[in-house]
């Protein structure tokens, strides 16, 4: 039982260290698509919600579950489109044209 | 679960890690965020489709509800209002892992309970997600001005903090172990009921969300929203072993080391640590940082805006210097407007950015590339800080804590060690600014009295629009 929170824990750890070797790397132009890009990846909670809202859990269960799915939605789609509209903006200087 | 699920969760993995290596460039950042959000479609289709799923309709509601509340809030927000988008959306994922981690507590509860790993892992995953869930509803109501920007302090706070904390505890241990040592107790006050002893360590949790967010002044809210990033990507990851999931728990390591960095990056670009910023309470003393530093004042030196233009005009280069006032003012595309002309006039033009001159990481390279100004002109506090020797005319707007030379030579000031940008070693500075009142931190600003430096008062948005009318003209 034990074993397989263990194993867990070392995935985790070790996302941890790839998370800070590619966090890293990101300029500082870019920190807040990064941040809520993240934002939008920590909606992977859906995956949780999903489940406990669909397997039959019971009714309160299913309602806390059917909430939880709603917020991490929530999370996902505003994450990712909000990234997407401000990482539109973002343009190199196109050296005379189109100023 | 079965092993082509695992390897599904695994393959929306690596979609993140791949999407967040391309946010490495601006060039590749689109992509790679649609590459995430592929990835995160790739985990919801294969829960729908794999996992015992009874009943849809619920789910559905859900994904609904969710998506049309997401796609609105990302398509009207302001750009401004990006840090409470932000603490918004912290939040709502630190709810998201409360509420699954009580909904599988209350099953197990309801079949014999937990077992032991299982059981630290909900209760850990409530008191993370709850703690981020309210610590995000005060950050956003403080950026929305809905409670005040203000450190809030009261007698004994640390101490009130340790016993919640404490309490948090004990009723999780309860929650866990019914029958040991320091939970014993409260099995009388609980009852049998399994939900009671849960709700208590939610509210406890929600509290002490509250009060730890409370103290922080609005000046240091990057990083507390950098801090409420890495701990909605922490909630998830406890949403992972609650769940057994490999897929939450590396997204959530992902997201809680990228907020780790950012909010290490904030607490150096003000010199502080995080304990200080946490417990500190620095815009509460504010007040006597602004009695010591009021004796620096002196006369200072008052420009027009034609004569600002031509200085401007005949300069071979000039460096912008945004602060949050510029912001405030909507000015981003009155600044574009004048670094065209001057641009058209041969004059070299760059941008120099604090890394907290917005009201978080990054915020003011986003509100800058709003007014279709090119990222690589857009540079760095290390980068631009040698050209400032070089440089003939140094404009700040709406800068002042991020410009002040006390941070590097007045050891009594309370922002000395922060580093700055040196704009007053251009050959000639203008500052842009309302009156000469001290700016948020209260703290007097000897850049402001220098020989070299020129005052223009007014608004920003409508000082720009005359400068470059004058630059026009010149």
């Amino acid at each position: 039982m034990l074993e397989s929170l263990v194993a867990e824990i070392v995935v985790f750890v070790l996302a941890v260290f790839v998370g800070f070797q590619v966090i890293t790397k990101v300029p500082p132009t870019l920190h807040t698509p990064l941040m809520s890009g993240s934002n939008a990846i920590s909606g992977i909670t859906v995956i949780g919600a999903i489940v406990v809202s669909g397997a039959g859990y019971g009714r309160l269960a299913t309602v806390l579950g059917v909430i939880a799915v709603a917020f991490a939605t929530t999370n996902i789609v505003g994450g990712f489109l909000v990234t997407d509209r401000m990482l539109r903006m973002f343009r190199k200087d196109t050296g005379g044209e189109g100023k | 679960m079965t092993a082509l699920a695992e390897l599904a969760y695994l393959l929306a993995a690596v979609c993140f890690i791949f999407g967040l290596m391309w946010l490495a460039s601006p060039a590749t950042a689109r992509k790679g965020n649609a590459l995430a959000s592929v990835g995160m479609l790739i985990a919801i289709v294969v829960t729908l489709l794999d996992r015992s799923i009874l009943g849809y309709e619920g789910i559905l509601i859900g994904l609904v509800i969710g998506a049309g509340a997401g796609a609105i809030l990302a398509r009207t927000i302001r750009m401004t209002a990006m840090p409470q988008m932000v603490a918004l959306l912290n939040g709502f994922g630190g709810g998201a892992s409360v509420l699954v981690a009580s909904a599988e507590y209350l099953r197990l509860s309801a079949t014999g309970g937990a077992a032991l790993d299982v059981g630290i892992s909900i209760q850990f995953s409530v008191l993370v997600g709850a703690v981020t869930f309210s610590g995000s509803l005060i950050a956003f109501g403080k950026l929305q001005e809905l409670v005040t920007g203000q450190a809030v302090t009261y007698p004994l706070q640390k101490p009130l903090n340790a016993v919640l904390l404490l309490a948090i505890l004990a009723v999780a241990a309860y929650l866990v172990v019914p029958g040991s040592g320091l939970a014993a107790p409260l099995a009388d006050l609980f009852g049998g009921d399994a939900a009671v002893p849960l709700l208590v360590l939610i509210g406890l949790s929600l509290v002490l969300g509250v009060l730890s967010v409370l103290p922080i002044g609005g000046a240091d809210m990057p990083v507390v929203i950098s801090l409420l990033n890495s701990y909605s990507g922490i909630a998830a990851a406890s949403t992972g072993f609650v769940i057994d999931n490999n897929g939450l728990i590396i997204s959530g390591a992902l997201v809680g080391a990228s907020g780790i960095i950012l909010t290490k990056i904030m607490c150096n670009a003000m010199n502080r640590s995080l304990g200080n910023v946490l417990f500190g309470a620095f815009g509460a003393g504010a007040a006597d940082a602004a009695a010591g530093g009021a004796a620096a004042g002196g006369t200072y030196r008052q420009v027009t805006a034609e004569d600002a233009a031509i200085m401007m005009a005949y300069a071979r280069s000039v460096v912008v210097v945004p602060g949050y006032g510029l912001a405030v003012s909507q000015a981003q595309h009155a600044v574009r407007e004048l670094a065209t002309l001057l641009e058209a006039r041969d004059v070299d033009v760059k941008y120099a950015i604090h890394p907290v001159a917005g009201r978080m990481p990054g915020h003011m390279n986003v509100l800058l590339a709003e007014a279709d100004v090119p990222y690589d002109q857009l540079w760095e506090m290390e980068r631009v800080n040698p050209e400032f020797d070089r440089t003939d005319v140094a404009l700040v707007i709406g800068a002042n804590d991020v410009v002040n030379p006390a941070a590097r030579n007045n050891t009594s000031s309370p922002i000395y060690g922060m580093p700055i940008l040196d704009v007053d070693r251009a050959n000639q500075v203008i500052v842009m600014k309302r009156s000469m009142n001290p700016g948020f931190a209260g703290i007097d600003n000897e850049l402001f009295y220098a020989s070299n430096t020129a005052m223009l008062f007014g608004d920003a948005k409508a000082s720009l629009t005359k400068l470059a009318a004058e630059v026009k003209e010149a």
